[in-house]
């Protein structure tokens, strides 16, 4: 079959970008970044750069993959990332429009490329619980209900893709934020230092996400599916810590 | 080439503790006068690179993805080894010890693979301190799953997502230090070359994908966790940008690279589709413990696979391998699903793919219990092949997963160039000629961890320390070879983008050096190749400038260190004539088709070594002492 994808091409952060069409052959089976390494060969062969985007697990792991599809984030995909695409989700004829993640906090690189070292910033701010090497007691040592640990698990499954913000009308990291913050919190490991939510929920302002107005736009496109409770928790992390500071084990 | 493992001898259980207390330290208040690299932020990179910061090392961590958490290691799902002996079935660091040498069928050193298991269990205590949420039973403590090549239970995992959860907790620890300014991240820079200055590694040359600038960075000592070369097949379930250029162009500056054809070929994978297939999916092989693998016992079969009896379904690993059945190592595995496909058995359009059958387990154990334990990889397999497992049996085919064989490193997890480390898979160490499942997350975390840490400090102890020195001659030297390689890149003007040549490499060494390998093939494999390598360089099309961002520019560069690296992995299946492990010689094998190795000529370690170009690399050996495991002929029948 035979797709047009109209594809956002821009050389760099300050330059314009505009789309650009390219009528391209598929077959169903094919994953939509196939579709994109055959127009790019195309490309390639005629002298001409190719489409940068990024890729790399093509199994929906790395989190390294995304753009708007047809004005959806990864997609139309249910819980996929866009390597999971395929174009049998595609009908011959269809006119595709791909474009970068947009949000201030992400910034542009070129093409489909983005910046999003915003978010390592975030977790690099306290998204992580302070253990040095060979420091731990035995893994058994502290019985975490199963319960617990299969919602810290689910908190813990973002890949950091970025859709949530590229979804969020306000370009809001609440989603990604608080997941991470979540998992840690809800583990007694995590315990000891649970004023992170400050700190991250500080970073995560300054480096100009927009705040959550519960539209539930990031949680729709996850491919994870992290939920929306996340959010609701994180903000109570961060009442319970300005209310009562560095509190964690009285909460 | 010298190859001095630097193994302690004396009794294997105390030999890691004993090295440790003969090795140089650093004293702590002079640990901050040292700078290490580290080049990749893995599983490996990233905990040696928290670690190091941790005891008070200055860390300059380099990645050429835009953030760690996007190495890799995130892709592995089923598990990591260790020896808890939590099941109480009977697991020690002994049994896994054995485990390990003899599912590497003999081909590792003894002393690394010891020190492996003994440190198993304090790599399972870091990461739940961290906060992985490995998978618990109802009472509260970690639970565990068997997996292939192993009789007891100690498989820690965290749903289908234990790479995933392992890199978070190595990247957090790591963005930890970078918060507190004690590593500095280098992302989306490609290492490029390593410096050396008086025989020692003092640097690295890296580009900046970002701008395209070349870039020199110094430090005492530097470190590769750069990852395994599976994607020298072209295909294979490694992510696209994993790459051999950072070991093979340290292996042309004198580092001796030690089994390259040591490749795993993973057995639960989904059948590749068409020419247009850019990477191949894995399956956990988890999902052997409680499913059965089968092909139809007719040829010609044209049933729905559901509708086939019992009796005209032949569950072939059962048949085989009665004691371990559908839970023998991979390369067992692997080549019976090729056999039985070369018989014409196989399924699928291409003919190439057997059945994964998970009916029983349903019927056992009930939907939502095979839910809980496979339900994101049944989701995943649904979603590529719009088939749902529930219904229907997973098709699966074998694919190039791991590579065992890598830099040559001694005891302290250095290569033969003093100063320059490798650790993880971009290392030989501890698979011998095939790994077991599970393992290579605990190897990875082992050597970043628990191994390096300290031993690093034993190198640093004979340097003065804060070297800096990035005017000197040879990093000057050695960028000008790494500007000229990308200047004749972009200027061949051909007709053949970078992807059409690794697709034509790759192939060639699927057929010819891939599950199975016979004298013929690899000669003309090898004959091959330099043709290949002629038209790269004379018909390669790169558009776009050096000096910016050129995404088709770094693929030329990781593809043609891919052609000169498939070179010398063919001539070491060539050499090494034996079969071993993952490496299956056809002219060697038992009656009933199992590796037979040649202990008497080939019980060492392959180590290969640069003599220039267009010259025959060197083959140099490391021979092998078995102590404490026997060397026998490896049987799961």
């Amino acid at each position: 079959m035979k797709v047009e994808m109209r594809v956002w091409r821009q050389d760099g952060p300050d330059a314009q970008g505009k789309f650009e069409s390219y009528p391209v052959e598929v077959v169903e089976a094919m994953s939509f970044l196939e579709a994109l390494d055959v127009i790019n060969e195309q490309l390639v062969e005629q002298g001409q750069e190719p489409i940068v985007f990024e890729h790399d697990c093509r199994e929906g792991i790395c989190g390294s993959c995304g753009a708007m599809v047809n004005g959806r984030a990864h997609g139309p995909g249910d819980r996929s990332t866009l390597c999971q695409v395929h174009m049998r989700q595609f009908k011959d004829g269809d006119v595709i429009y791909v474009e970068p993640w947009r949000a201030g906090a992400f910034p542009v690189l070129k093409d489909l490329m983005v910046d999003r070292s915003s978010f390592d910033r975030i977790i690099q701010a306290g998204g992580y619980i302070s253990v040095r090497t060979g420091s731990a007691p035995d893994g058994n040592a502290i019985p975490i209900g199963k319960a617990v640990s299969d919602e810290a698990m689910s908190a813990a499954e973002c890949i950091g893709c970025g859709a949530c913000v590229a979804a969020c009308p306000n370009a809001s990291a609440s989603l990604f934020t608080s997941a991470k913050i979540s998992h840690l919190s809800l583990l007694p490991q995590g315990d000891p230092e649970r004023s992170r939510v400050l700190e991250m929920v500080k970073v995560m302002d300054d480096e100009g996400f927009g705040s959550c107005t519960n539209h539930g736009e990031c949680s729709s496109v996850c491919p994870k599916g992290i939920d929306l409770r996340y959010i609701g928790r994180m903000n109570r992390e961060l009442l319970r810590q300005l209310v009562h500071p560095s509190k964690g084990q009285l909460a | 080439m010298i190859l001095d493992s630097q193994e302690p001898t004396g009794p294997i259980e105390t030999r890691w503790e004993r090295h440790r207390q003969s090795i140089r330290v650093v004293n702590p208040a002079n640990k901050r006068k040292y700078t290490v690299i580290v080049v990749g932020t893995g599983l490996a990179g990233a905990s040696a690179s928290a670690t190091f910061a941790q005891l008070g090392y200055n860390v300059k961590a380099f990645s050429f993805h835009d953030s760690p958490r996007r190495a890799h290691s995130i892709a592995a799902q089923g598990g990591i080894n260790a020896a808890k002996n939590y099941q109480n079935d009977g697991d020690s660091v002994w049994r896994l010890f054995y485990d390990t040498v003899k599912g590497g069928d003999y081909r590792a050193r003894e002393s690394n693979v010891y020190r492996l298991a003994q440190v198993s269990v304090d790599i399972i205590d870091q990461c739940v301190a961290q906060g992985v949420p490995f998978a618990r039973e109802y009472g509260g403590y970690l639970a565990n799953r068997s997996f292939g090549g192993a009789l007891v239970s100690r498989t820690f995992y965290a749903r289908g997502q234990t790479g995933q959860q392992l890199l978070l907790g190595a990247y957090q620890a790591l963005s930890e230090q970078i918060g507190k300014g004690k590593v500095t991240m280098y992302s989306r820079r490609e290492m490029l070359d390593v410096a050396l200055i008086d025989g020692h590694a003092k640097g690295i040359i890296v580009r900046n994908l970002l701008t395209g600038a070349i870039e020199r960075y110094a430090a005492d000592a530097v470190v590769l966790a750069t990852g395994g070369y599976g994607n020298v097949f072209y295909l294979s379930t490694n992510a696209k940008a994993s790459n051999v250029t950072a070991t093979y162009r340290a292996y042309r500056r004198g580092a001796g690279f030690a089994n390259p054809c040591f490749t795993q070929i993973h057995p639960t994978c989904i059948p590749v589709k068409g020419d247009y297939q850019s990477k191949l999916t894995l399956m956990s092989e988890s999902l052997r413990n409680d499913g059965r693998v089968w092909v139809p016992k007719n040829k010609d079969e044209t049933r729905d696979p559901s509708s086939i009896p019992e009796a005209d379904r032949d569950y072939y690993l059962e048949r085989i391998y009665p004691t371990f059945g559908n839970l023998v190592p991979r390369d067992v595995a692997s080549r019976a699903a090729k056999k039985m496909c070369d018989a014409g058995f196989g399924v699928g359009s291409s003919g190439y793919g057997v059945y994964l059958d998970f009916k029983d387990a349903i019927n056992r154990l009930g939907e939502k219990n095979i839910a809980d334990k496979y339900g994101n990889l049944f989701e995943m397999y649904e979603r590529i092949t719009g088939d749902s497992p529930y219904k229907k049996p997973m098709m699966i085919y074998p694919a190039s997963h791991y590579t065992m064989g890598g830099l040559w490193v001694d005891y302290n997890l250095m290569t033969t160039i003093p100063g320059l480390f490798a650790i993880g898979e971009a290392n030989f160490s501890d698979h011998g000629a095939n790994r077991l499942g599970a393992s290579a997350l605990m190897q990875g975390l082992a050597d970043g961890y628990f191994v390096i840490p300290y031993t690093i400090g034993h190198y640093l102890a004979s340097q003065t320390g804060g070297f800096s020195d990035t005017s000197h001659a040879s990093f000057g030297d050695t960028e000008a070879d790494v500007k000229a390689k990308i200047e004749k890149m972009l200027s061949i003007n051909g007709k053949r983008t970078a992807t059409s040549f690794h697709r034509e490499v790759g192939k060639i060494i699927w057929d010819k050096c891939g599950m199975a390998r016979d004298k013929a093939g690899l000669e003309e494999a090898l004959g091959r190749i330099p043709a290949i390598r002629e038209e790269f360089w004379s018909n390669l099309c790169v558009p776009g400038t050096g000096s910016s961002l050129n995404q088709e520019l770094e693929r030329a560069g990781r593809v043609s260190d891919f052609i000169d690296f498939s070179e010398m992995m063919v001539r070491d299946a060539l050499t090494r004539d034996e079969s071993c492990g993952a490496h299956f010689r056809e002219e060697h094998q038992t009656p009933d088709g199992e590796a037979r190795r040649d202990d008497e000529n080939y019980s060492h370690g392959a180590v290969w070594e640069f003599t220039g170009d267009g010259n025959a690399p060197k083959r140099n050996i490391e021979p092998l002492k078995f102590e404490y495991v026997p060397l026998t002929q490896r049987s799961y029948a």
